[in-house]
């Protein structure tokens, strides 16, 4: 199945209500041509409902919706092209794999033979052909959503839509999936928004995330550069974990513990302040048993996560997270002494401010 | 599945053993319940299926079956059958309307609570008093018959079929519908949204979604529920006896003739006969039912 | 062009609101214009004027008070020997024997397939010897409605212990040292106990309604005195009709809310009540 080269996807400015809940506050994304943009965000967060308008399945309380150029605001779902993969259970329960995968094209009026032959196109490019005369009820969690994959690309639509396509499937199955949906998404060139709570999901398989919040964008960007550089501490706790420690900010730097380190916004005001720093920042290093300072502590817990391990460290009036390779985190088991290290990464500034709507 | 320790010969000396003893004491647990619904289902089941063939004296017979055979016999059951489909499909029908409207509301509100719980007692509801509240309200001095008739629309002008099948089939609605309501509501229930969303998606519109997802999806649970309306219809007896009480035009009504002839010609061979009879119509249904789900239904 | 897709889906739900208004409508009108009837009809006075009268006579009919009493005390027994009945049997077949669940489905549905009529035939030399041999009470007619009501109850306590896992809540309870009997009282009991409410009610509502096998069986409970007193005192007898209507109907109600309540606090996971055949298709 030779995909068209994909299209530009805008959305203007969406505003969606319910009631006095605003899901949707002036949301405006551009997605280029053949482009993966992650939507990531909290429940709640108004990134459903993004989805759903360019869709077509909600209506927009106010702004565009533009697909290759054309306004497709007032046009019904089923006259957007758009394929959708939702959830779960999205599969029709009374058709086997092809029939599911050819239901859109028999919509499309295509001819049963030609129906037939490009469903199982469709469910090869997914890696299932071998499935195709099976049941919904019949196929593992994950062989579903690819089935739901296949249907939503045989009719080759201008968009590609998923509405949390993993949530439903346990770890394994769910990282392999992710990275077959990105393979197959380059190969086939189609422009998608994939929606997602899961940071990692969305960091591994994006050209683009953007992070919402209260129903707006509070970051859009590469992902290394969301992860790296949040551009609101309501990004950096979201994306990834983060240490909260106190600081005073001085002249464009800010103290945290006897350490001097740099901001990623410079310009912020003297004073007190929250300096949220990643755990990559920081590092141990051991035998400081007879050293006494704000950096030294005692390694709480381990968390051996495969490569790498993460270790708690109690430095008395707060505990700090460090991530490090195993090997390096091996040297340092429960009990013994430490000392950390903060690598000098410009770090962001949360002030205490009205209860943050985080953690 | 972490027993690789365990001796392989242990193992296979406790196995039976241990396998036999379970085996019998898990038994004694359904015991009760088997000897119960022996005792009061299928004991009686089988004093019909076996009185069938014997006559008032006690002797073999073949004449109760042969009965069936008599004129009335065979127009009951050609009644019986018709007045069951009938208000089977219809209140299948209706039910299944009036279900559908409580689906699309709030799953947990007052409305929805409110219809199921009249339901389950409407669904049982019959005999006399039902056949009464029909006569009260739409009977020929019913206030509905006064209304209508006070403003040109004389519905009996052709004869009062209230107390003609026509009229007994429109008070068996009164009980089949809201037991459809109970019987297809879960059946709706398990219609996911995303279903019409993902028709929607891929170009199909309301009449799609209905002809190609919604309405084979439901057809099965449709038809079970048919059946059990059917039957249910079928057996009823207190409500056509309160209505027509002449000349026993349903099987149920015959049984109870030749149970208890007032005339005193009463036949309890011919009754059981009767009986078999209508268990063989139920069971051929159901077969039939069961058939065509497996037919159309190989998803289930 | 937003003006025209709001449209689109704005007609699409006003369209289903006047569906389900008219439903609404039609079923009120129909299901309520006959109930109306009958209450009319049993405070209407000589003169046509309303009046409590034959309500308030009720009380003046010994038999009536006793068939109504003896209703109520079978649908009592009806209820308790179900659920004693049913409730550890589907539950022991769920956890030890569920080679034998298609077979109990079987036999409890079984009931549908037999009309009454049929049903009380057999029973009827049975019910010669036990009224001769042991009681002639008629509160024996339980025996024969807990037959009955059992395919309406399977089919409610099936739904409940569908929706929860008996398997596991039942070994974590053993694993803490319970007694099956402590298992089944204090584990799976109270995590049925919508669906136990709702078979209680169906039982109730068939009991109270029963006229079939005690008219043939020649035991006078609510619905044959209905018909007896029917045709000496339609009045009275519709009053008892209505009364025992609204007992039913509030009783359901009641529960209903009461499960209602619960429901909410709990998860969502018992929202689908029944056992719908497509429910199965989604796993």
């Amino acid at each position: 199945m030779i995909q068209r080269s994909g299209v530009e996807v805008r959305l203007e400015n969406l505003v969606r209500r319910y009631g006095t809940v605003t899901a949707l506050d002036g949301l405006s994304l551009t997605i280029a041509p053949g482009e993966l943009v992650a939507l990531l965000g909290p429940s709640g967060c108004g990134k459903t409902t993004a989805l759903r308008l360019l869709a077509g399945l909600e209506e927009a309380d106010g702004g565009r919706v533009v697909v290759a150029g054309k306004d497709v605001t007032g046009l019904p779902t089923n006259r957007r092209n758009v394929g959708m993969v939702f959830q779960a259970y999205s599969l029709f329960p009374h058709m086997v794999a092809w029939e599911n995968v050819a239901f859109g094209l028999q919509m499309r009026k295509v001819g049963t033979e030609e129906r037939k032959k490009r469903a199982l196109e469709a469910l090869e490019l997914v890696g299932l052909g071998r499935v195709a005369n099976r049941y919904a009820n019949q196929m593992s969690g994950g062989q579903q959503q690819r089935v739901a994959l296949a249907r939503a690309l045989a009719i080759r639509p201008q968009v590609l839509l998923l509405d949390e396509p993993l949530s439903a499937l346990d770890a394994k199955v769910r990282a392999r999936l992710r990275d077959e949906i990105r393979r197959i998404q380059l190969e086939v060139g189609i422009t998608t928004l994939f929606v997602t709570h899961d940071q990692e999901e969305a960091l591994a398989i994006a050209d683009r995330v953007g992070v919402m919040q209260l129903g707006r964008l509070e970051q859009l960007g590469p992902p290394t550069l969301v992860y790296t550089r949040p551009a609101t501490p309501f990004v950096a706790e979201f994306v990834g974990l983060t240490n909260r420690l106190a600081g005073t900010v001085k002249g464009g730097s800010v103290e945290v513990r006897g350490v001097q380190l740099p901001l990623v916004q410079p310009d912020i005001a003297d004073g007190p302040a929250t300096a949220l720093v990643r755990p990559e920042a920081v590092t141990l290093i051991g035998r400081g048993d007879a050293e006494e300072g704000p950096l030294v502590g005692t390694v709480l817990t381990v968390a051996f996560l495969g490569a790498v391990s993460r270790v708690t460290v109690d430095l008395g009036d707060t505990t700090v997270l460090a991530q490090m390779p195993t090997s390096a985190a091996s040297q340092h088991p429960a009990g013994t002494k430490v000392r950390l290290e903060l690598r000098s990464d410009p770090v962001l500034i949360q002030r205490e401010e009205p209860a943050s709507a985080a953690s | 599945m972490t027993v690789a320790g365990t001796p392989a010969v242990a193992t296979r000396v406790g196995r039976p053993l241990l396998g036999g003893r379970r085996f019998s004491l898990d038994w004694v647990g359904v015991l009760p319940f088997f000897a119960y619904v022996g005792i009061f289902l299928l004991l009686p089941t089988a004093v019909v299926g076996i009185g069938a063939f014997f006559n008032a004296d006690g002797s073999f017979t073949l004449d109760n079956y042969a009965h069936l055979s008599r004129s009335y016999v065979f127009k009951a059951t050609i009644t019986t059958t018709l007045l069951s489909l009938v208000t089977a499909l219809g209140g299948a029908f209706f039910g299944a309307l009036l279900a559908y409207a409580i689906v699309t509301g709030n799953p947990h509100g007052m409305l929805r609570r409110l219809v199921v719980s009249a339901s389950g007692v409407l669904a049982q509801f019959g005999g006399v008093t039902l056949a009464f509240a029909f006569i009260a309200s739409i009977g020929s001095a019913g206030f509905v018959y006064l209304f209508a008739q006070s403003h040109g629309f004389d519905y009996y002008a052709h004869g009062i079929w209230l107390f003609e099948l026509s009229g007994v089939a429109l008070v068996y609605l009164y009980f089949q519908i809201p037991l459809m309501v109970l019987v297809f509501l879960p059946a709706l229930d398990g219609i996911k949204p995303q279903w019409r969303e993902a028709t929607e998606s891929l170009g199909g519109n309301t009449w799609h979604y209905w002809r190609y997802i919604a309405g084979p999806i439901l057809f099965p649970s449709f038809i079970g529920a048919v059946l059990l309306l059917f039957a249910n219809s079928f057996s009823a007896y207190a409500t056509v006896n309160a209505l027509i009480n002449q000349g026993s035009p349903v099987l149920s009504q015959q049984i109870a003739a030749a149970i208890s002839s007032e005339v005193g010609a009463a036949e309890p061979g011919f009754a059981k006969a009767i009986a078999i009879e209508m268990i063989v119509i139920v069971t051929v249904v159901t077969i039939l039912y069961t058939l065509l789900q497996r037919r159309t239904a190989r998803w289930l | 062009m937003a003006v025209a897709m709001r449209s689109v889906q704005r007609t699409r739900r006003i369209k289903l609101q006047v569906f389900r208004i008219v439903v609404f409508a039609l079923a009120a009108v129909f299901f309520l214009i006959p109930l109306a009837a009958m209450v009319e009809f049993s405070t209407r006075g000589i003169n046509g004027e309303r009046t409590l009268e034959y309500w308030t006579s009720i009380v003046q009919y010994p038999d009536m008070i006793k068939a109504i009493i003896a209703s109520v005390q079978l649908a009592l027994i009806t209820s308790v020997a179900m659920l004693v009945l049913l409730v550890p049997t589907m539950v022991w077949v769920r956890l030890k024997l569920p080679q034998l669940s298609r077979i109990v489905e079987f036999v409890c549905l079984l009931p549908l397939t037999i009309p009454a009529i049929v049903l009380v035939t057999g029973l009827f030399p049975m019910y010669i010897w036990l009224g001769t041999n042991v009681s002639d009470s008629i509160l024996t007619l339980a025996f024969a409605y807990v037959v009955l009501v059992l395919p309406y109850c399977y089919r409610a306590i099936d739904a409940g212990l569908g929706a929860i896992d008996v398997k596991t809540l039942s070994e974590a309870a053993r694993s803490l040292g319970a007694s099956w009997l402590t298992v089944m009282w204090r584990v799976i009991v109270p995590n049925i106990s919508n669906a136990i409410l709702n078979a209680t009610l169906l039982s109730v509502a068939l009991v109270l309604g029963e006229y079939t096998v005690a008219n043939v069986l020649l035991y006078s409970n609510l619905q044959v005195e209905l018909v007896h007193l029917g045709r000496a005192n339609a009045g009275v007898s519709i009053a008892v009709a209505v009364a025992s209507l609204m007992f039913a109907f509030v009783l359901l109600v009641g529960i209903a809310f009461v499960g209602g309540r619960r429901r909410r606090t709990q998860s969502e996971a018992v929202t689908n009540l029944g056992k719908g055949p497509v429910q199965g298709s989604a796993g």
